[in-house]
């Protein structure tokens, strides 16, 4: 008892010391953070006419200023807010990525010219689905501008995340970043009630992994009694003897990080929500989640847990067969395309994992370009199945892509190249990754997970290449979809999406270049 | 020593070709088929005037080189060069793409409900398969090589999938996920190779010219070398990973398989002599018995099992598989003799299946595509042109002396009986079997009473004659005269020989005067 109150009164006794924010260092999360308040304050007080425009204006402004202040900062290696956020090489490069997709993101959440009645999102969320209610807002075009308040704050979050360097910012991030998106999630315009069951799956299941993170950061805690990275690495090397206390919380809070980038066995969100949620969301959450929660896993096993890397390797080594081996096994049997997206995004998060596992500069390098890449196509994919539509909406399941590339040549070649690129055949930029990382894990000995991937990456080749074959070798039906016109939005991502995988799998050398110049993380 | 970069030229031209035609309207089916005819035979000039400016007697064995840095960060350079054996090979591509395009000059129709391919397509896609062949052979970095030989796969998977009969989307899945199984295992063992030249040399490479001169310990080579060895026996293939060939030739148009077996497969067969050998000389000598073993399992299964084929085009699927055993055989009794025949042999073979699958395609297209042999009989009578090409393309297929499969196979046989004079003893027998299958082919379908239905087909037309008529002529040609060949190929072997380390066993008295004979040296 009497320990207790020592320790208060400690506290108590220490003088508050105001933490010296270098404003330019953080400028990229601030201007997103400040211009999703501004967005609130959007919503509350422009007539309705006013908001989508004044919206988009200002989502594009900020994410362009973002990005903007992301390269000015190129090549700061240094700690803001006492150690809380570290802006390093590494870090920058994963802003960036995450700025360019939301930008890409944004322009698919603004495509209004697919969907005869509007924009992928529900007029009005909080109408009940199938209810009178619901029948009159679509029938006045009303459009719901509150995903965009949603979607800066999502994009706040996931600055944050790869760049927290304590375990409570790191936290902050991660709900910033999650919340807004279960909020999205269900606010898909058609199929409701697919969508609002997915959000609350993935919010129950999500609120569900942030406990287990939030436990085992308490637990890390109190087994080094530091929340820094920096802190914990120096703790983690010194302590010696009784590591079973640590152990639990390495496990605890890489199944808070697993679950968010889908990895096996806290991937069963993933097809559901892939499934029900808006689409253009879809994309950019595949996109950009992935980026952000791999940026938190890597600097939490690399800078704060790099010395017991010999401890948390054979849990991801498990953990990343299982994902692989899951994913692309069970893709197999997806009847819907975006299910079957969802099961591949989980054996690429695999595939990632084994340049994850490496724990080297090979490795960082490796995970870091691979993700860039898996990040253009997929928002390019989505937007492809954005497009490809019948009466009823998007034409998602499979039996309606067949015949696509008699009806829809282009589009159906360029989605073609797409899955190439996932299914790693060279001249893609799938391809380079897939070499990337595994190059890092067979120069760090780690060949036999590097043969378990290659036997994956076999059997994920066999459903990227049954799209192809649907498309291209049957015969078109009646039930075939057609590819809507989209407007200049849509275009230009898919455009980006793929420019950048055929311009990484042909020259990958610049992107190499950065992310090797970008160095490592900082210590 | 050559400042214009003649070889990216001649793999660029045929991809320019190819886009050319691929943009194309649909609505103008003869211009592409005579814009790509138009490619191919420029390509095959420009192949011309290579193999006239490559110098045979010159010690340097790679020429027209060019190096350019390409992704630095993984030792990555975009490097090509060929000696005799490379160029032996690009030659035999260039000649049989515009006799396959002349050849399916009306096999694609406009989209039915057999096909769902456009006519330009297919010919877009052969002209971008020509690029991609080419730079296979002319590559001289790993992971250039790799590139060419995974991307190869994609546009065959279009033209079986796409244009194919029936069966093809079954066939051109099974061929894709066979070919990348290969694949990937070779591209974990060449980033194994990557990783060890990195720790040999402190700075990992690709380049084939510092990797042939690695002292690579034997028991990595050995696991490095069977990454290598599947993909490349899959490719071949060699008993027992052929069982996606019949399948892909039975499900492809004529000329796809032409292209397929032809050329395709002796990449297989090619990169066991241009990496296996050199790059793990130990790993070669170790594996050599069981390579031998697979070789001539191979001989005799593909030989029987066409022996009982009622299929024609499964039927010379299978005749292949037995031909590949020869190849295999010679590339790793590592004998001068045994890798020069090799070499030649992958040459005859990619005529003779040439001239097999074209003149059966023509017959096939005059009855209803039927593919069975049970359906002709007798086609001698009102077809004897037809007949005649054919009996021709089965007497090379079976090494008739004088054609350039004969020349083939003597030296590959003669390399054999230098090393193991048994293993040449047992492979010659094969060729007793080869003689049967290939005149039973003849004798069924081309003699006795005409079929019902087959007094009518016509013979052959001016153009199909004029696809078949250079491949006969170059057969008797190099037949009666191989010195041009093999005084380019040579010396690639004595490289390839030199390189891992093997010599001639000591010449008995019987063999010696037919040993100089046989090389022309």
């Amino acid at each position: 008892m009497n320990a207790v109150v020592e320790a208060v009164r400690a506290v108590e006794e220490t003088p508050w010391v105001m933490p010296t924010l270098d404003y330019k260092l953080l400028a990229p999360i601030l201007i997103i953070l400040g211009a999703g308040v501004v967005s609130v304050l959007f919503e509350a007080l422009l007539p309705r006419a006013a908001r989508r425009p004044a919206q988009l204006v200002l989502v594009f402004v900020s994410l362009v200023a973002a990005l903007v202040s992301i390269i000015a900062l190129q090549g700061s290696r240094s700690l803001s807010g006492r150690g809380a956020l570290v802006v390093d090489g590494p870090g920058l490069i994963m802003q960036g990525t995450i700025v360019i997709i939301a930008i890409l993101g944004a322009m698919l959440m603004a495509e209004r010219g697919l969907d005869p009645s509007g924009d992928a999102f529900a007029a009005r969320a909080s109408a009940l689905p199938g209810s009178e209610d619901e029948r009159q807002f679509t029938a006045r075009g009303y459009f719901q501008t509150e995903i965009w308040p949603f979607f800066l704050f999502a994009v706040g979050g996931m600055l944050l995340f790869p760049v927290a360097n304590d375990l409570l910012m790191m936290f902050v991030a991660l709900e910033v970043m999650s919340l807004p998106l279960y909020l999205l999630t269900g606010m898909a315009r058609r199929r409701r009630l697919l969508s609002q069951e997915a959000a609350l799956k993935y919010f129950v299941l999500g609120a569900f992994s942030s406990a287990f993170f939030l436990y085992g950061a308490a637990l890390l805690y109190g087994y080094t009694g530091t929340i820094s990275f920096p802190g914990i690495a120096a703790a983690v090397s010194s302590t010696t003897g009784q590591t079973g206390l640590l152990l639990v919380a390495v496990a605890l809070l890489g199944a808070g990080l697993l679950f968010k980038i889908g990895a096996a066995p806290f991937h069963q969100w993933t097809p559901d929500v892939y499934q029900g949620a808006p689409t253009p969301l879809t994309g950019f959450m595949a996109a950009a989640v992935k980026i952000a929660a791999f940026g938190a896993l890597l600097r939490l096993f690399y800078v704060a847990l790099g010395g017991m890397r010999w401890d948390w390797a054979p849990m991801l080594w498990v953990v990343a067969i299982l994902t692989m081996l899951i994913g692309s096994v069970i893709a197999l049997t997806q009847s819907d395309i975006k299910r079957m997206i969802a099961y591949s995004s989980i054996a690429q998060a695999g595939f990632i994992l084994v340049g994850v596992v490496a724990a080297t500069p090979a490795g960082l390098a490796g995970a870091l370009f691979y993700l860039i890449a898996y990040a253009f196509t997929t928002i390019g994919i989505f937007a492809i199945i954005m497009m490809v539509r019948d009466e009823n909406g998007e034409a998602t399941h499979l039996s309606k892509w067949a015949g696509l590339g008699r009806r829809s040549p282009f589009v159906a070649t360029i989605f073609a190249v797409f899955m190439l690129s996932l299914a790693g055949i060279p001249l893609t930029s799938g391809f380079i990754g897939k070499f990337s990382v595994f190059t890092a894990a067979i120069a760090a000995d780690d060949t036999w997970l590097v043969i378990v991937a290659v036997i994956a990456s076999l059997i994920a080749a066999f459903f990227y290449l049954r799209v192809v074959v649907l498309m291209f070798f049957t015969e078109a039906t009646d039930e075939t979809a057609e590819v809507a016109v989209p407007s200049v939005f849509t275009t230009v991502a898919l455009a980006a999406g793929a420019t950048v995988t055929v311009l990484l799998g042909i020259y990958p050398q610049p992107l190499l270049d950065l992310i090797i110049n970008a160095g490592v993380f900082v210590r | 020593m050559n400042s214009f970069p003649w070889l990216t030229v001649l793999g660029a031209v045929p991809l320019v070709g190819s886009v050319i035609v691929a943009l194309l309207p649909k609505s103008r089916p003869l211009l592409a088929k005579q814009i790509a005819l138009a490619f191919s035979i420029i390509v095959l000039g420009l192949t011309i005037a290579i193999a006239l400016q490559f110098n045979g007697s010159t010690s340097e064995p790679f020429q027209f080189v060019e190096y350019h840095q390409w992704i630095p960060a993984f030792g990555v350079t975009y490097s090509l060069g060929v000696d005799g054996i490379g160029l032996v090979l690009i030659a035999l591509a260039t000649v049989i793409v515009p006799i396959t395009i002349l050849a399916g000059w009306n096999d694609v129709e406009e989209p039915n409900a057999e096909s769902v391919g456009s006519v330009k397509g297919y010919f877009a896609l052969i002209l971008a398969l020509e690029t991609l062949m080419i730079g296979v052979f002319a590559a001289t970095d790993v992971f250039l090589f790799y590139v060419f030989f995974e991307a190869m796969l994609i546009p065959v998977y279009f033209m079986i999938g796409r244009y194919g009969g029936a069966q093809r989307s079954y066939a051109a899945m099974k061929f894709l996920l066979y070919s990348l199984l290969g694949g990937l295992f070779m591209l974990a063992a060449m980033i194994g190779l990557f990783v060890v030249s990195g720790q040999l040399t402190g700075r990992g490479t690709f380049n084939w010219f510092e990797l042939v001169g690695l002292d690579i310990d034997p028991t990595t080579q050995k696991l490095l070398f069977v990454g290598f060895f599947f993909a490349f026996a899959i490719k071949a293939p060699l008993w027992p990973f052929h069982t996606w060939l019949p399948d892909a030739a039975g499900a492809a148009k004529p000329g796809t398989a032409v292209l397929l077996i032809g050329v395709l497969d002796k990449v297989g067969t090619f990169g066991m002599i241009r990496y296996c050998l050199p790059i793990f000389p130990a790993a070669s000598e170790y594996y050599a018995p069981i390579i031998i073993a697979m070789a001539v399992i191979g001989i005799f299964y593909g030989a029987f099992v066409a022996l009982g084929q009622n299929d024609l085009k499964r039927l010379f699927a299978y005749s292949s598989m037995s031909h590949f055993g020869f190849i295999a055989l010679g590339i790793f009794v590592f004998t001068t003799i045994g890798q020069s025949g090799s070499v030649v042999y992958m040459l005859a073979h990619g005529l003779s299946t040439a001239a097999l699958f074209l003149t059966a395609g023509f017959l096939m297209q005059r009855h209803r595509g039927s593919s069975l042999l049970s359906d002709y009989s007798g086609v001698n009578k009102p077809a004897p042109v037809l007949a005649g090409f054919f009996l021709f393309a089965a007497l090379s297929s079976l090494a008739l002396p004088g054609l350039v499969s004969f020349v083939g196979e003597f030296m590959v046989l003669l390399g054999t009986f230098q090393r193991y004079i048994w293993i040449g003893a047992l492979a010659t027998l094969g060729i007793v079997i080869t003689a049967a299958y290939v005149l039973r082919v003849y004798q069924k379908s081309m003699t006795g009473p005409v079929g019902s239905g087959l007094d009518a087909i016509k013979d052959l037309r001016g153009r199909e004659i004029t696809a078949l008529v250079p491949i006969v002529v170059l057969s008797i040609f190099l037949g009666l005269y191989p010195a041009p060949v093999l005084n380019v190929v040579n010396p690639a072997v004595d490289t390839v020989m030199s390189v891992i380390g093997a010599t001639d066993p000591a010449p008995t008295v019987g063999s010696t005067s037919i040993t100089s004979e046989g090389t022309q040296q």
